[in-house]
């Protein structure tokens, strides 16, 4: 720490290296993060073009463009794709850019491990994609791969899979950490934990399930690795194993992990709609407080996921009763940001108008949720196009808008100038409603008793599906439109002032637009607090 | 002037406001009105514990509306009012202890409402008290097996049930006729106003038992027996889906439980029995070349074609080729064996369990002389018989 301090004055001018070494051998959290962003942004398209295969297939009754098997490799590949290289990264990215210019750092704690954590993940990436094109064809068991479809039954680049998701996992846990000691050590001197912004909160206890819960994930494929290639039986009914533990453990993983897709999405849209409200966030302190609880309740609802297996009626209650407990402090949080928007003075730019249906649509995505958690309800929501429509409206309206919204917030501080926002307007307007004619009708298909990961479907849930398509090509191609309004922006346009936003507070804006390369290299002295 | 202009903008403002909320009010009540629509909502079913279950959902629903409606009315509300655009100024509260416990307390009696008759439905579900029929529900890639256990194993019915519709019916070639994709060959039989017990397992991966009309849904994991049941009240044909991804043909293995009087039962029954004893003795005659082939065809397109295909090339590496290569054209005990037996790890299924050895019998035959593969040897029923009874 005080050799960066003390060589301050030499490294004044040091901007960027020149060329692409600059962003292989980088350590500036700045790149760093514009790396996640687009690596993410590129996972995105490429998770959209299989969810679109999916949706063309499903357009109509039969089996028009693709095969059984193929299509498995699709849902597949499309939901490890989008969980893992496109949300999760983002929102590491985002913590790249926003965590040290929110607490004052300089840069991340670790930055060298800050540059490995990224640079993994592309070999994890194209060692997923190129199974592929292997012979008997990508993993094709869901992104939730249950044993043992996925081990005795499982296409031979399994094994690919397997170390795909190792070396996911360690970015994550790397990048985690880094997330962590940032925030522990780093914050300007006398900033305090309750005054840092929520995205800072929501992303500390974002590090810490992921801290957490994938090493799990690391565990559960070890152990499919084990029983596919070293003779053990961990998943293997015929070798005295049990493949109901697989679940169990791949769950005990995966509810914090749909977790960790969402609480930074809180921190944004706690930053977002204050902003344009002109109001401080109401219930600051209760928006801790509820993110600690969820944090706390992820860990003890795992089997809501496992209601049909079979458990004991005591289990059921009890999942059933921990899960529907969720809904309290996601209330907590979804009235407070309500009640922020309550008697402000609200304008309606890209970010706000994305923060809005945020929080709307989110809410729509918790309310099916918590249908979900009722046993003898679920028993007939389990694995149908019910259970997919509520994933995605906490997933797609839910994380990915929180992450469009935050991009087009903070823009104009990454590039110094402002995007276009007749243009983000209408990608919003196309978004929304695409989002919402694909996954709406889902809701009545599933009710009505379509299943889900079904290549074709019988003829009464046509009508629907074929809506549901149309939808989904709205959605995808208007994505193609952000790209477009991002590049604009970076290339140019109306010069951003250093606060951009008019109600804006923290940190980072209070710095120059476009961010320096290095910032806070001398702690910023704080604003008097205003705590209420 | 312009104060006054825009005290008059902001009337209309309040006027649209108004139009849009009773807007979002009409549309939520004919979407309420939609969710009677069967196509659109869950079924009511036939058995007093579905009917249970539709009405919990429909009062979870219901409640999850008008949450949603007070929520986003207050927040549309807010958003039509409080814009900077009509000079509205922001207050300057940020918190008020007294809403925060509120909103922290009355959602957790809401949610109260809703455990207790959540409890009490599955209480009655999970009611394991005797069965009047018991029967084994056994997932296959990609067909379900229903065994009627009986104490006497003479008596027990068992037979495999897999989808009617044919592959051109989804590869577009010929129009698609009614139930696509929910017909089945032999539906599962079973009597009104008894007490069925299902005892779901499976003999590969997890898949899942569900008929709607049942309010049923259970996995089916191999190691496991689960068990479920039903009291179904009206006689009919109630149909229901593989519901747990198990493979290619997951979306092609629907489920057909055909509900009827005692009476019926009791005769279909009884000429399963009949039929069963039947096969016995077909087992025991000597088979012409014509008549194994002739049934081997059957058989292959019943159980072997999903796999291996109807031109027997398989589709490689997944599932072998059986054409001009391998057991096929090789030694023939190798090939019964791999047919009976299965191959462990592997998504070749031991058939002893769901083919007959007059059907074992005539599908090797047929593989062995179909597609040019002209070994021109054959097995005799009483041989392939005779191996299971021996291994068993
Ligand atoms: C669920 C898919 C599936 C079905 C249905 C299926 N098979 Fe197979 N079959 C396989 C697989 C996979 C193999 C390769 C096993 C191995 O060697 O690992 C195989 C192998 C074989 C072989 C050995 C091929 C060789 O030369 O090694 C024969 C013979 C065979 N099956 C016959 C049949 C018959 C007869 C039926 C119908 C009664 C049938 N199969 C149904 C998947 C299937
Ligand atoms: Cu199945």
């Amino acid at each position: 720490m005080s050799a960066v301090i003390e060589n301050h004055h030499d490294d004044h001018h040091h901007g960027p290296d020149k060329g692409l070494m600059r962003w292989v051998l980088t350590t500036n959290h700045k790149d760093i993060g514009t790396l996640y962003l687009w690596f993410s942004f590129a996972m995105f398209l490429t998770g959209g073009c299989m969810a679109l295969v999916i949706r063309a297939e499903l357009f109509q009754p039969g089996l028009q463009l693709v095969v059984p098997e193929f299509f498995n490799q699709m849902t597949t590949m499309h939901g490890l794709i989008m969980v893992f290289g496109a949300v999760m990264p983002a929102f590491v990215g985002l913590a790249n850019w926003l965590v040290p210019m929110m607490i004052g750092a300089p840069d991340m704690a670790l930055p060298r491990m800050n540059n490995y954590s990224f640079w993994i993940l592309p070999f994890a990436f194209s060692m997923l994609l190129s199974t592929l094109f292997m012979e008997g064809g990508a993993p094709n068991f869901g992104w939730t791969f249950y044993a043992p479809l996925s081990t005795e039954y499982a296409p031979p680049s399994v094994t690919f899979f397997i170390f795909a998701v190792h070396l996911m996992g360690i970015s994550s846990i790397m990048g985690s950490i880094n997330v962590v000691v940032t925030i522990l050590n780093l914050r300007a001197p006398g900033m305090r934990l309750m005054d840092m912004p929520l995205f800072v909160w929501t992303w500390l206890i974002t590090a810490y399930l992921l801290i957490a819960v994938m090493p799990v994930l690391a565990g559960v494929v070890t152990m499919m690795l084990m029983d596919i290639h070293f003779g053990t039986a961990f998943f293997s009914a015929g070798g005295g194993g049990d493949p109901v533990l697989f679940q169990h453990v791949f769950w005990f993983f995966g509810h914090p992990e749909v977790y960790i897709m969402i609480l930074p999405a809180f921190g944004i849209v706690s930053a977002i709609i204050p902003t344009f409200a002109r109001k401080k966030l109401f219930g600051y302190d209760s928006m801790v407080y509820a993110t600690a609880s969820i944090a706390f309740l992820s860990f003890i609802v795992w089997a809501h996921h496992m209601f049909t297996v079979g458990m004991p009626i005591a289990g059921e209650l009890y999942f059933m009763y921990a899960t529907m407990l969720i809904a309290v402090p996601t209330g907590v949080k979804v009235f407070n940001w309500a009640a922020t928007m309550w008697q402000g003075s609200m304008t309606f730019e890209t970010p706000m108008l994305f923060a809005v249906a945020f929080v709307i649509l989110f809410t729509i995505g918790g309310l099916s949720g918590l249908m979900l958690s009722i046993v003898p309800a679920d028993f007939q929501y389990h694995d149908t196009y019910f259970v997919v429509a509520h994933f995605h409206y906490v997933l797609v309206p839910g994380s990915i808008f929180s992450i469009m919204a935050a991009a087009y917030y903070w823009l104009p501080k990454w590039t110094g100038n402002m995007y276009d926002e007749t243009l983000g307007k209408t990608h919003f307007w196309l978004s929304f409603v695409g989002v919402n004619v694909t996954f709406f009708p889902q809701h009545f298909i599933g009710l009505a008793g379509m299943p889900r990961r079904y290549p074709d479907y019988a003829l009464q849930f046509a009508d629907w599906n074929m809506v549901s398509s149309v939808g989904a090509f709205i959605f995808g191609f208007s994505q193609l439109l952000f790209l477009f309004i991002v590049i604009k922006c970076i290339m140019g346009g109306k010069k951003a002032t250093d606060e951009v936003w008019d109600g804006a507070e923290g940190l980072e804006w209070t710095i120059a637009s476009p961010a320096p390369y290095h910032t806070f290299s001398t702690p910023p002295e704080l604003p008097e607090r205003a705590m209420a | 002037m312009a104060r006054k202009e825009s005290k008059v903008g902001e009337g209309q403002r309040l006027k649209t406001s108004l139009q849009w909320l009773i807007a979002v009010a009409a549309l939520s009540s004919s979407w309420q009105a939609l969710a009677d629509w069967s196509a659109l909502n869950m079924t009511k079913g036939v058995t007093a514990i579905s009917r249970e279950v539709y009405d919990l959902h429909m009062l979870i629903f219901t409640i999850c509306v008008v949450i949603g409606v007070l929520v986003f009315g207050v927040m549309i509300w807010s958003m039509l009012v409080h814009r900077k655009s009509l000079g509205h100024k922001p207050a300057t509260f940020s918190h008020s202890t007294k809403l925060e416990y509120a909103w922290t307390i009355i959602p957790i009696f809401i949610l109260i409402g809703m455990a207790v008759p959540a409890t009490s439905t599955l209480r009655d579900m999970y009611d394991a008290s005797g069965a009047d029929i018991d029967i084994e529900v056994r997932g296959y890639q990609w067909k379900w097996q229903y065994t009627y256990l009986s104490d006497d194993p003479t008596q027990e019915v068992k037979f495999i049930s897999s989808l009617l519709t044919p592959p051109d019916e989804y590869y577009n070639r010929t129009p698609k006729r009614e139930h696509y994709l929910a017909d089945v060959d032999n539906p599962l039989v079973i009597p009104i106003n008894k007490r069925v017990r299902f005892l779901v397992t499976s003999n590969d991966v997890i898949h899942s038992w569900w008929v709607p009309d049942f309010a049923v849904k259970k996995d089916a994991i191999p190691g496991f027996v689960h068990e479920a049941w039903a009291v179904v009240e009206e006689p009919g044909i109630y149909r229901g889906k593989c519901t747990e991804l198990c493979g290619k043909d997951h979306g092609f293995m629907p489920i057909v439980v055909k509900a009827v009087e005692q009476a019926e039962y009791e005769s279909w029954l009884a000429m399963k029995q009949q039929e069963a004893l039947q096969v016995y003795e077909t087992v025991g005659k000597t088979w012409t070349m014509a008549e194994l082939m002739e049934t081997g065809e059957q058989v292959y397109t019943q159980a072997c074609q999903s796999c291996h295909q109807a031109n027997g090339q398989g589709i490689p590496p997944a599932f072998p080729s059986l054409v001009g290569q391998g057991l096929a054209i090789g030694p023939i005990d190798a090939h019964i064996d791999i047919v009976v037996n299965g191959k462990a790890g592997s998504a070749m299924q031991a058939f002893a369990a769901q083919l007959n050895p007059a059907e074992i019998a005539a599908v090797v035959t047929y593989e062995r002389n179909a597609w040019g593969n002209n070994v021109g040897d054959l097995v005799q029923p009483r041989a392939v018989n005779a191996l299971i009874s021996s291994e068993e």
